[in-house]
């Protein structure tokens, strides 16, 4: 049950409308374009670059610009700084999104039950939720990855579960505040179920500040793996932007290049997704489209 | 009194029921207090009273949207007081709302086609295709456009959603619809262009209304019957003509006296309703008199003062 048909004369409708109102927000577009180029560029680069981002390639301390020295210049043990950051992009990338994910999934679930149902079960998830809550972030993460082991998935399980309490919060409130309006009281006397009324009508209102959220739990997520990675409390054979900033910081001082490129691809990125988070928030506004 | 007039079920019986809300531990709002009313086939029973004297809280208890603390609702003689959520569906394809807010009470991410689809998807009773062909007919029942059909709400003028609105709540084939303030929202001229839609379905469809208002003269134009609600009880139950010409309790003559009458020559003559407004808030423990009610003539009841 999405469309009416073909035969009845399309307005404005769905996607088509939401794209238009995105790209009429131009830093959401930038954003999108660096955005996807960097996805581009982690996805393709390292084939493309060659050079191994674990691997000497010329001698040690190189600043970008001398002689005999990649673009970017060298690490403290002559790795090639540019393919550290085309290389360590996809780490970085896939644990913060699969993080962000995870976190708007237990987010989403626990917050719309609170809301929606409030009472008993209200308080009891919120307590809940404030357990975690409470505890510091990055001591929290580092606890889990300690109890389990380093690695790419306990990483991102140990941002997901730090960072859902906010996502928890956020979607109660929406859940709270959209559940008495109207026209879910116009659901429920339809006889429309509990669920149907939840995922189907509150859900859809509910996505724009959720998806504001999670593009800046993404955001989030970078800047904490990046943490984490620079505390050195991730795998040491994957390298990441973080990782490159941890190994790194003893030469901050002597050698800038080596923390100061990994750094401007970690702000960079994060600009470009909270750019497109911006966007989305106009996007799925239908009171904006058609102006 | 809520004595049949003839011997046919009513469509609906509401049988002394009450309604209250905590606001603290210390203090509750008695919204609605022992009302009883009934409502016959193909008629419109008027609720009028002023804000906050319990005529919504009971629209919604009606509707089953809030659970009854004291009393039963008889739904074509079935009791569907206790009902839980999943046994009353059934139930809601009797009985549906309309509701004050025509901007509120459209989701305003769904096309108003797919909005009136909902009840028939939810109850199963059309498939994908007969939904849409249904639709179609109920958009021309109401007088809109099919074109209209994937419009967003927020296209639509607040004349435009009522109808919408209406076309929801009539897409499952109800015999009573409970209309909760629903022109009041709109402007005058478009007041009485979805009054007289209301009344034209009534007739097509032998429809009945618990039409819930805070306006006289559109209760005046569409009820059969008139209940006059004061602090969640009724004071005043009869014919619209019984009301409007012979009112008899000290409450509805106010009312009736506090209509605007567009006569310069008479504005001395008009008593305003003054003085503090009276609070259905009781400390807990504490409750409101129950009035007791005497018929007057045939069918009109008044509250004893």
């Amino acid at each position: 049950m999405t469309d009416f048909g073909v035969a009845i004369e399309q307005v404005e409708t769905g996607g088509r409308g939401a794209l238009r109102m995105f790209f009429r927000n131009k830093a959401a577009a930038a954003g999108l374009v660096i955005f996807s180029l960097i996805v581009l560029i982690t996805i393709f680069g390292p084939s493309i670059y060659g050079t191994s981002a674990n691997k000497m390639v010329a001698k040690p301390f190189l600043g970008p610009g001398s002689d005999l020295a990649p673009l970017l210049g060298t690490d403290y043990l002559g790795r090639d700084i540019l393919a550290g950051i085309i290389g360590g992009g996809r780490a970085t990338l896939v644990v913060a999104a699969v993080a962000a994910a995870m976190t708007m999934t237990i987010g989403i679930v626990v917050g719309s039950l609170a809301g929606y149902f409030g009472g008993w079960i209200d308080a009891l998830l919120m307590r809940f939720t404030e357990i975690f809550q409470v505890m510091p972030g990055l001591l929290f993460s580092m606890v889990v990855i300690f109890l389990l082991e380093p690695g790419t998935r306990n990483e991102t399980l140990a941002i997901g579960l730090t960072l859902w309490p906010l996502a928890a919060r956020l979607a109660r409130a929406e859940f709270l505040r959209l559940r008495e309006m109207e026209y879910v009281k116009a659901a429920r006397a339809i006889g429309c179920g509990d669920l149907r009324i939840m995922f189907r009508t509150i859900l859809p209102n509910a996505m724009p500040p959720l998806l504001v959220a999670a593009t800046l739990t993404v955001v989030i997520a970078i800047l904490f793996h990046s943490g984490l990675a620079f505390l050195g409390m991730v795998d040491v054979n994957t390298t990441s932007w973080g990782s490159m900033l941890g190994k790194n910081r003893g030469y901050a001082l002597t050698a800038w290049w080596m923390v100061f490129f990994p750094g401007i691809a970690i702000v960079v990125t994060g600009l470009s997704i909270s750019l497109v988070g911006d966007g989305l928030q106009d996007a799925f506004n239908p009171k904006l489209r058609g102006r | 009194m809520t004595g049949h007039s003839n011997g046919q079920t009513p469509i609906v019986e509401v049988q002394g029921v009450s309604k209250q809300f905590s606001t603290d531990h210390k203090a509750r709002v008695h919204a609605v207090t022992e009302v009883s009313l009934h409502i016959d086939h193909g008629e419109t029973l008027a609720v009028v009273g002023e804000s906050g004297c319990g005529k919504s809280t009971l629209a919604n208890l009606v509707m089953r949207l809030h659970d009854v603390d004291q009393g039963r609702i008889l739904l074509k003689g079935v009791d569907i007081t206790d009902l839980n959520p999943r046994e009353m569906r059934v139930h809601r394809q009797t009985l549906q709302i309309i509701f004050q807010d025509p901007f509120a009470s459209l989701d305003p991410r769904v096309q108003v086609g797919i909005s009136v689809a909902e009840p028939l998807r939810v109850h199963k009773v059309a498939s994908r295709e007969e939904a849409i062909d249904q639709v179609r007919h109920l958009f021309e029942l109401v007088g809109l456009e099919q074109s209209m059909l994937n419009n967003y709400p927020h296209q639509f003028s607040g004349g435009q959603r009522q109808r919408v609105c209406i076309a929801r709540a009539l897409a499952l084939k109800p015999e009573l619809v409970i209309a909760d303030e629903a022109v009041s929202a709109l402007d005058v001229s478009v007041q009485a262009q979805v009054m007289n839609l209301m009344l034209e379905l009534q007739q097509k469809m032998g429809l009945s209304y618990l039409f819930i208002s805070h306006d006289l003269a559109v209760v005046e134009r569409i009820a059969h019957r008139v209940a006059v609600m004061y602090l969640g009880q009724i004071v005043e139950m009869g014919s619209r003509e019984q009301v409007f010409r012979d009112p008899r309790h000290s409450y509805t003559k106010r009312l009736l006296r506090a209509v605007p009458i567009a006569d310069p020559r008479q504005r001395t003559e008009r008593a305003l309703l003054t003085g503090e407004i009276p609070s259905p808030v009781w400390p807990a423990g504490e409750s409101p008199e129950v009035v007791t009610h005497t018929e007057v003539e045939s069918g009109h009841w008044v509250a004893e003062e």
